[in-house]
């Protein structure tokens, strides 16, 4: 912190019985930005309808600030990632986080949209984080309600701890030209790697 | 049929069997094998010499594998006969079996409304031979998107279908037939390139307006929309 002496702020229109605190521009943009995300879902499978169950009363993710859901990515900064999505979906996928305008977060709920879960197959893809950057990850086949809740907090916490003066954050990420991917193809190989039972199922009968 | 789209008559069923006919019920303690063959076969038989293969019942539904030349005739006289009245297509699909020898099928499901039976025809296509068979879309219009998912998947050729193009997959995808029996569960290529094959298609350019059901608003769209729309851009590879 520099040394210089603070100019004296010019209090004489507050009353001396006014409440007032001083606080980081951080601290406070942030307090704003993460109690009031606008989530906007994007449910291509069942993890959807446990997101629905978040979303409805008994879990209520407007306890969470985010009593408004975007329908549109065009008014949202939280992109939820709800289901599998199919290498058809793929570019519509890009397209909607591309239509987000900054600040913006996403969270890929689930295992399929985290890895491709059971789908280890030709159709789908094995990760969204291959097509955009994701910043929390939530387990489970389908997660209950509390792990979102839960995912939510985690990304709250994230938000919590930017610092405005980083810009990187808020760099969009500009895939490379040619290939439309914006990590190198031997990264996406690997992370698409099979495991476990589906090591085995290479081809199908032959 | 009636070519008049103004004139609607219901399809009633079992409209066709009399005011005695037994009530509808779930068959009870059907067998795997054998049974009581579906009486249309005979009709075919008796319609169309030396086109019946082979018939069987399994589980209490009949299966006629019917020659491949005569399929489309057969099909079209057991929907227009109105002793069959077979009004209804309910799916057209394929099988290929783990022995690469035996023959792919191609299986269409009737069922006769008014009379209240279901039929399966089998068309057996040998291997090394071409995979074509007639479309019905000529008789039952549903047939459109099932001989595509067919074609998407298997690579059969519906012969005069409008607009045999894939339909799960897209359009220009690249790796084979998925749901045949030398096709890798994963795909042909690597992830990285199935990725980026998939993100260089674009989401919008690749219905026609038609397809959009926005040919009446076609004016108001933005210029670049229009201009890919009009010279029918299909971008991607
Ligand atoms: S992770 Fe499980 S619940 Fe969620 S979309 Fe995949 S299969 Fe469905």
């Amino acid at each position: 912190m520099g040394l210089s002496p603070r100019p004296e702020p010019n209090f004489t229109e507050l009353s001396g019985d006014e409440p007032w605190i001083t606080t980081k521009l951080d601290a406070f943009v942030n307090w704003g930005r993460k109690n009031s995300l606008w989530p906007m879902p994007f449910g291509t499978a069942c993890c959807a309808i446990e997101f629905m169950a978040a979303a409805a009363s008994k879990y209520d993710i407007a306890r969470f600030g985010m009593e408004r859901q975007a329908f549109s990515p065009r008014q949202a900064d939280l992109l939820i990632c709800a289901g599998r999505v199919p290498f058809k979906l793929a570019p519509v996928l890009r397209r909607i986080w591309q239509q987000m305008p900054q600040p913006k977060w996403c969270i890929s709920m689930g295992a399929c949209a985290s890895t491709g879960g059971m789908f280890d197959n030709y159709a789908v893809v094995q990760g969204i984080d291959s097509i955009i950057p994701v910043d929390v990850y939530v387990p489970g086949c389908p997660p209950r309600p509390e792990g979102l809740l839960y995912g939510i907090m985690m990304l709250q916490r994230k938000v919590g701890n930017e610092r405005m003066s980083d810009k990187s954050l808020r760099n969009e990420m500009e895939p490379d030209p040619s290939s439309q991917l914006y990590i190198p193809p031997s990264v996406i190989d690997e992370i698409s790697e099979p495991f476990g039972n589906s090591v085995h199922q290479t081809r199908s009968g032959l | 049929m009636s070519s008049d789209s103004t004139s609607f008559s219901p399809v009633i069923a079992g409209s066709a069997l009399g005011s005695n006919a037994a009530a509808p019920a779930t068959p009870k303690n059907v067998a795997h094998r054998g049974g009581a063959l579906n009486p249309t076969v005979d009709a075919i038989r008796a319609q169309f010499a030396g086109a019946v293969l082979r018939a069987d019942v399994v589980w209490g539904e009949t299966t006629v594998v019917v020659d491949r030349a005569r399929v489309h005739d057969v099909i079209r006289w057991l929907h227009d006969d109105p002793s069959q009245a077979y009004n209804y297509l309910s799916d057209v699909t394929a099988v290929e079996f783990r022995d690469l020898e035996q023959p792919i099928e191609v299986v269409w499901h009737l069922r006769s409304l008014p009379y209240r039976r279901f039929i399966r025809l089998k068309v057996l296509i040998e291997k090394g031979t071409p995979m074509d068979v007639p479309s019905v879309w000529d008789i039952y219009k549903g047939a459109d998107w099932l001989e595509r998912e067919c074609y998407d998947m298997f690579g059969i050729t519906f012969r005069g279908h409008p607009d045999l193009r894939r339909l799960l997959m897209w359009e220009q995808y690249k790796e084979g037939y998925p749901l045949r029996k030398d096709f890798p569960l994963r795909g042909r290529f690597s992830r990285s390139e199935q990725l980026r094959q998939a993100l260089a298609a674009n989401p919008e350019a690749r219905y026609s307006k038609e397809e959009l059901s926005i040919a009446d608003a076609f004016e108001d769209l933005p210029a670049d929309m229009r201009r890919r729309l009009d010279t029918g851009e299909r971008t991607g590879e």
